[in-house]
Order: structure tokens, then sequence, then C-alpha cells
């Protein structure tokens, strides 16, 4: 199974890895620091050329993947941000009508009367706007891009249905142009935060994969390669607090993405460590729903706070 | 390039040995099928082998596609590849669709009735036998109590039940389609059309706003007092499940269970049976606080996304009332458009919400409805096919 994108992008884009271990090394020099189990998904989803559906709580680096994926190899990155009503205009491409009238006009001016002509030249490339979907199945000197589906989730069961017939051909039909194919089939990664079940359908065209919170000690990598400032007493303390966070029964528990940003924050105010002060103030970064927040006052917070500081 | 050539008898060996941990997955109840077994052998050949995790991995990428299903994949991955050397047992071990196991199909007891007794089919004589049941039987059994129904009435029941149809309460959504009154204007279509004309526009084409019905989630309290209607109302949510596909139903004792999947069966026997095969706590206890506070933390944010219409049955009696269960009843009320509770209690006329759990709930519901007999069914489908309010309010409210 040598797999097309190997081959044809080879000139300028770099070479996809050809081990797990290769493929873990290479996200690291991007500084995404990932469990093996999803490095090995994201190399069996390139060396297949099988589009890769990660499924998780929100913050946990499953777009950030796509975004390392496509630095780390050399190839555009081309995102599609899902939202309820999206279709087919904003999502794969749409006519750009204004320019085809007058160019309608324009061949009447000229007495142009051949309709089939006519209607040959304005439904042409030039006058078709490309919208994500469409570019990531063109071309590119650099190989085929690598395709973010962002947030499925939010899109609607009609949007879905016909990402089908392009995920699993990586074709799309224009009804006035004919079959567009792409070349070599683009990397795509398809993102879910689960607020609504994907149809199986479309899961088993994918290889599928729950990422999930780090354990203490990848994250504590993941904060200092993030943070860089931050000084190793607090940043354990910042990762024990969080990781403790996570066994409590939260509405919403904090992401990967949460600990950087409060990391980030207390690195800013020059915390040295964990004070009952210090986390109240900055608690906002960390949780995003009030009654959570409510529920972090007083004792809760005394008790993880003194677990997060006691064995330094 | 680290491809694994194996050898050709290793090959074979490797592709029983899938085949036969495909089929131990099927028997633990994971739909895999026979794509996925090929994708698993392709998957295979550009990994190490000799890793067990990567494989572990690899496999779980391809035989998983929900997350429920990785724990029984987990065991199942330890159980079958802990002596591979064994892999020719374990395989001889894995049962095979087994007939004799199959308990008795949830149809047959309407087969055998329509064996045994010559009536009520698609026959005219299916009509004389509705006919003779008079008005006022049928009044009757409209004002009848789910709960008082003799077993003849109830099958009554049943059927006037499946002939339920729920109007489309009518959602805008943010999709368009062609239609003559739209208020868009359709450049793509009218361009084309004009190209007939040589480019001389005649007819303009237009856009409207695609509408569907809003989603319904509901939630079944499933206690020993409420069992009856329950049983009854399953059957309605089976019933008007079969137009609109958007009908999420949870049944809550000692704690709650999705059994969406289960009630999709066509048959609705078959779905009923399922139904009640899925969930292990049918008419125990309840505790409405853990179940909703469950529903909210796990499933809220899945199903009640796209403005859906809460649906809870339930006759509120719960021992542990306290504000855990406020908390628990306004965040459902703030997470869906609509939350319309349904007490099979409210058939008593004198009915007065003195129970402390009642009191606990009633200030976060947007309706208060019985649900005991035929017409209250009735009536709940009039309701729902009123236009909806418009989406929510309280979300600036503050928690009561």
């Amino acid at each position: 199974m040598t797999s097309a994108a190997n081959t044809s992008g080879a000139n300028t884009s770099v070479v996809l890895p050809a081990s797990v271990d290769a493929m873990l090394e290479l996200l690291t020099s991007r500084g995404y620091l990932a469990e093996r189990s999803l490095a090995t998904v994201t190399y069996l989803s390139l060396r297949m050329g099988r589009p890769l559906f990660l499924e998780g709580e929100a913050g946990v680096g499953k777009t950030e993947i796509a975004k390392v994926l496509s630095a780390a190899l050399g190839r555009k990155l081309i995102r599609l941000q899902c939202y309820e009503g999206l279709d087919v205009s904003s999502a794969v491409y749409e006519w750009n009508s204004a320019a085809q009238m007058i160019a309608i006009r324009m061949a009447e001016a000229a007495g142009d009367t051949d309709r089939d002509q006519l209607s040959s030249d304005i439904f042409a490339d030039r006058y078709m706007i490309k919208r994500p979907l469409l570019q990531a199945l063109e071309p590119d000197v650099a190989g085929p891009p690598v395709l973010l589906i962002d947030e499925l989730d939010r899109a609607d069961e009609a949007f879905e249905a016909y990402l089908l017939e392009i995920l699993s051909d990586f074709q799309v039909t224009i009804p006035e142009f004919g079959t567009l194919k792409a070349p070599s089939p683009p990397i795509v990664i398809i993102t879910s935060n689960r607020t609504r079940e994907i149809h199986d359908a479309l899961k088993r065209r994918c290889l599928y994969h729950w990422v999930d919170y780090p354990a203490a000690e990848r994250e504590l990598a993941i904060v200092k390669s993030r943070v860089p400032g931050i000084s190793a007493k607090l940043s354990q303390q910042v990762v024990r607090f969080v990781q403790a966070l996570r066994d409590q029964d939260f509405y919403k528990s904090p992401g990967v993405a949460e600990t950087i940003d409060w990391a980030t924050a207390l690195s800013e105010l020059d915390a040295r460590s964990l004070t009952p002060q210090v986390v109240g103030d900055t608690l906002g970064a960390l949780l995003k729903y009030q009654d959570d927040i409510t529920r972090m006052q007083g004792d809760t917070l005394q008790k993880v706070l003194k677990d997060a500081t006691s064995e330094n | 390039m680290a491809i694994n050539h194996l050898a050709p008898e290793q090959t074979e060996q490797f592709a029983d040995n899938i085949v036969g941990f495909a089929r131990a997955l099927r028997a633990a109840g994971m739909p895999v099928g026979p794509g996925a077994v090929i994708d698993a052998m392709s998957a295979l050949q550009v990994i190490d082998i000799g890793n067990r995790a990567d494989v572990f991995t690899t496999l779980e990428a391809i035989f998983v596609k929900r997350h429920e299903h990785a724990l029984i994949f987990k065991q199942a991955f330890n159980l079958f590849f802990r002596a591979s050397e064994e892999w020719k047992h374990m395989l001889d071990s894995v049962p095979l669709p087994d007939e004799a196991k199959k308990k008795p199909q949830a149809g047959s007891r309407r087969v055998q009735e329509a064996m045994s007794q010559p009536r009520m089919t698609e026959t005219p004589q299916h009509q004389e036998q509705d006919l003779r049941l008079s008005v006022s039987d049928r009044e009757i059994l409209q004002k009848k109590d789910f709960a008082q129904m003799s077993a003849a009435e109830i099958t009554e029941a049943l059927r006037a039940i499946e002939r339920m149809r729920l109007p489309q309460a009518e959602l805008l959504t943010r999709r368009y389609l062609p239609d003559p009154r739209g208020l868009r204007l359709d450049l793509r279509r009218t361009l084309r059309a004009s190209l007939r004309t040589g480019g001389d526009i005649i007819d303009i084409h237009r856009l409207g706003r695609i509408e569907k019905p809003a989603p319904i989630v509901a939630l079944l309290d499933i206690s020993g007092s409420m069992s009856e209607y329950t049983r009854l109302f399953l059957h309605f949510l089976h019933a008007i499940g079969d137009a609109r596909k958007r009908v999420s139903v949870f049944l809550f004792g000692t704690r709650l269970t999705n059994v969406t999947r289960a009630l999709r069966q066509r048959d609705p026997d078959e779905a009923l049976a399922s139904c009640s095969a899925s969930v292990e706590d049918w008419a125990g206890g309840t505790r409405i606080s853990a179940s909703l506070h469950n529903f909210n933390k796990l499933w809220a944010r899945r199903v009640l996304s796209q403005g859906a219409i809460v649906l809870l049955i339930s006759d509120g009696l719960e021992r542990e009332a306290d504000s855990k269960l406020a908390f628990e009843m306004d965040r459902l009320h703030r997470s869906c458009r609509r939350l319309i509770w349904l007490n099979p209690l409210l058939r008593f006329g004198g009915f007065e919400a003195k129970a402390q759990g009642i009191k606990m709930m009633l200030p976060h519901v947007d309706e208060f409805r019985p649900v005991h007999n035929l017409s209250s069914i009735q009536e709940l489908i009039t309701t729902l096919s009123r236009p909806l309010p418009p989406h929510h309010r309280s979300l600036i409210r503050s928690a009561a």
C-alpha cells in the first residue's frame, strides 16, 4: 500500500512519516505532544488515505492536530468550520452570478446569440467561487492539502449526507460542469464535540479516535512547552489542580486549552504558587459555567488547593 | 518503508485471527461490518504488528465507531489476544448465531392471536368490528384511565395510538430550498433559466427557508407507579417516531437509559421489547434528581441542541426532593425550547401540588398536563402542533 499522497507532492513537501514513531517525532517537533495512540491513528490515516474522525470534549487538541500536521508536512490547511445551515454554496462552490450577468450582457451587446456557446462560456471555471471543500480537491504544488472539517456536529444531517460522496470518492458533482475529482485525496481531519451523534455511515468511512484528557505527566510537558516562562513548581501545581478538577462532577470540565490559558494567566500575573486569592481571581480561565464556579468556592476549593500544593 | 510482509501461511492465520476477533466483537453486541474487517487487514499491514499497543489503537480506530463501545472493545481485545497461540481454540469457542438461543420473537404473540381468531386484519370484517364499537363506547375509551383498562381495552387504545400523527410543528432552519413564494432570490436557477431565452430573464426563481419539525426529547419515568402509563406512552412515541426522525427517548428509574435506538425498530412490539430489554430497573424505584443530573451532564448538549421540545413524563414523587432537584430542573428548562411535564396524577380532579418533589419541579416547566387517557394524549398533540414560542428567554434569568 503505497499511498498516492506519498509520491505526488514529493518535490516540495516533507515526506510522510514511515512509522508510528516517526509520526510521533514529527508532531513533537512542532510542539504537539501527542499520546502514542493518537499518533498511531494519524499515521494510519495518512498511510491508508482515510479521513480521521476525532471525537472528544472541547479543548483536548482535536483542531490543533490538523494545524500542526499541515505545518509539519508543509501542506496547505483548508478549514471548514461547520454551523447549522451550512449548505453547498458556502461549503463547496457558488457561481459568481453578477459576473455571469455581465458576461451575458456583453455577449448580447456583441451580437452573440449562440445559446450553447453562451451557456458553456458562463458556466466556466472562472465564474466559479470555490469554497473549502472544492479547494481541498484541487491539486496543490506542495501536495494534497490538509482539510479540517471542524465541529461537524454543528452542521445538520443534510450536510453530513452530502459529505459522504466527497469523503469516499473525493469527488464533487456540479450539474453545470460535471464531476471534479481530486488527483490525490487530501488529508482529512474531522472533529466533533458530540453535541449530537454523527451518523454511522459517515463514521464508517473514517478512522475513529476518541481524544481523551492527557495524563498528568503529559499535561505537565504540554504546559511547559506552551508556557515557556512558567516555573517548575507552579506548572506542577497547575496541572495537579486541573487534574483534580476533572475528577469533580462539573458541567464542563476544563480541557488542555483551558489549562494552557490558566497557566499563561498565572504566569502573566507573576504568580509563584497557587494561593486561594490568585485562584479565585483567575478561575474564569478554567471554568466556564457560573454553577461550576459557585461550586468551587469555599471548602471544595480549599481541599483541591491543599492537595495540589501539598507535595512541594 | 516498514511494511510487514508476512509469509503467506502467516497472513492466512492472521486473517483468520482478525475474522474471529470481529466475530467475537459482533457477539458482544458491536456493529462490525465486513468492510471493517478488510480495513483492519490493510491497516495492520502498515504498522508494526509487534507492538501490542499500536495494534490495539489500530484495531480500535477501525472497529469502534462510538465512544461507548471503547470499553467492550478493550475487554474483547485483552481476552482475545491474551494467548495468540491459542487463537484457534478461541475461534472455535466464539458462538455462531444460534437460532436455538433466540428468545421468542416479539411479534409472535400477535401472530398467534391472528391465527387463533379470525379478525381484525385489513379486511372489510375489520371495519365492521370497528363500527360495532359504538360512539359511546369510544367516548368511554377516550376518557378511561390507562391503569384501569382491561387487556382488550388496552389493545383498542393501542390501535388508537398507532393511528395518531403529530402535526409537524415547524421550526425555521437556516437552509433554503426552491420556493415560488420565498423571499430570497435564487440567482443560480434564474440565470440558468435565462439561458434558455438567450439571456433574457423572464422567470424569477426564489428560495424559501426549509421548515422542519422540532426534535422531541422524552424523559420517561419507569418507576412502579408509572409503568402502565409509560408503556402506552412508549407506543405513542414509537408511532410519532416513524414520521418524524428526531425523537429521542430516555427511560429513568434509578438510572437513566437511552432507548432511542431500541425504539427505532419498525414493529412496535419488537421495539418495546428491545426497549425493556435494555433497561434493568423497570418498575423499580425513582431517583428523579440523579437521573436528571445524568441527563443534563451527558445528553443535554447532544440532543437538545436544535431547539428541542422536552416531554417529561413522571408523577414527580421523589423521596430525595431537595434543592438539587430544583437545580437540575432549572438547568433542563434553560437548555431546551419548551419543557412540558406530563403527570398522570393530574387525573384526580382536586389535584394539588403538595408533594415536596412536585413543588420543586413545578416552577421550572412551561406546561403541566395530564397523561392518563387517550383524550389527554390527543390534547398533547394539539398543544405540540401550536406554533412554538420564540427561542428561549430564560438563559438570562437567574437560577431560582
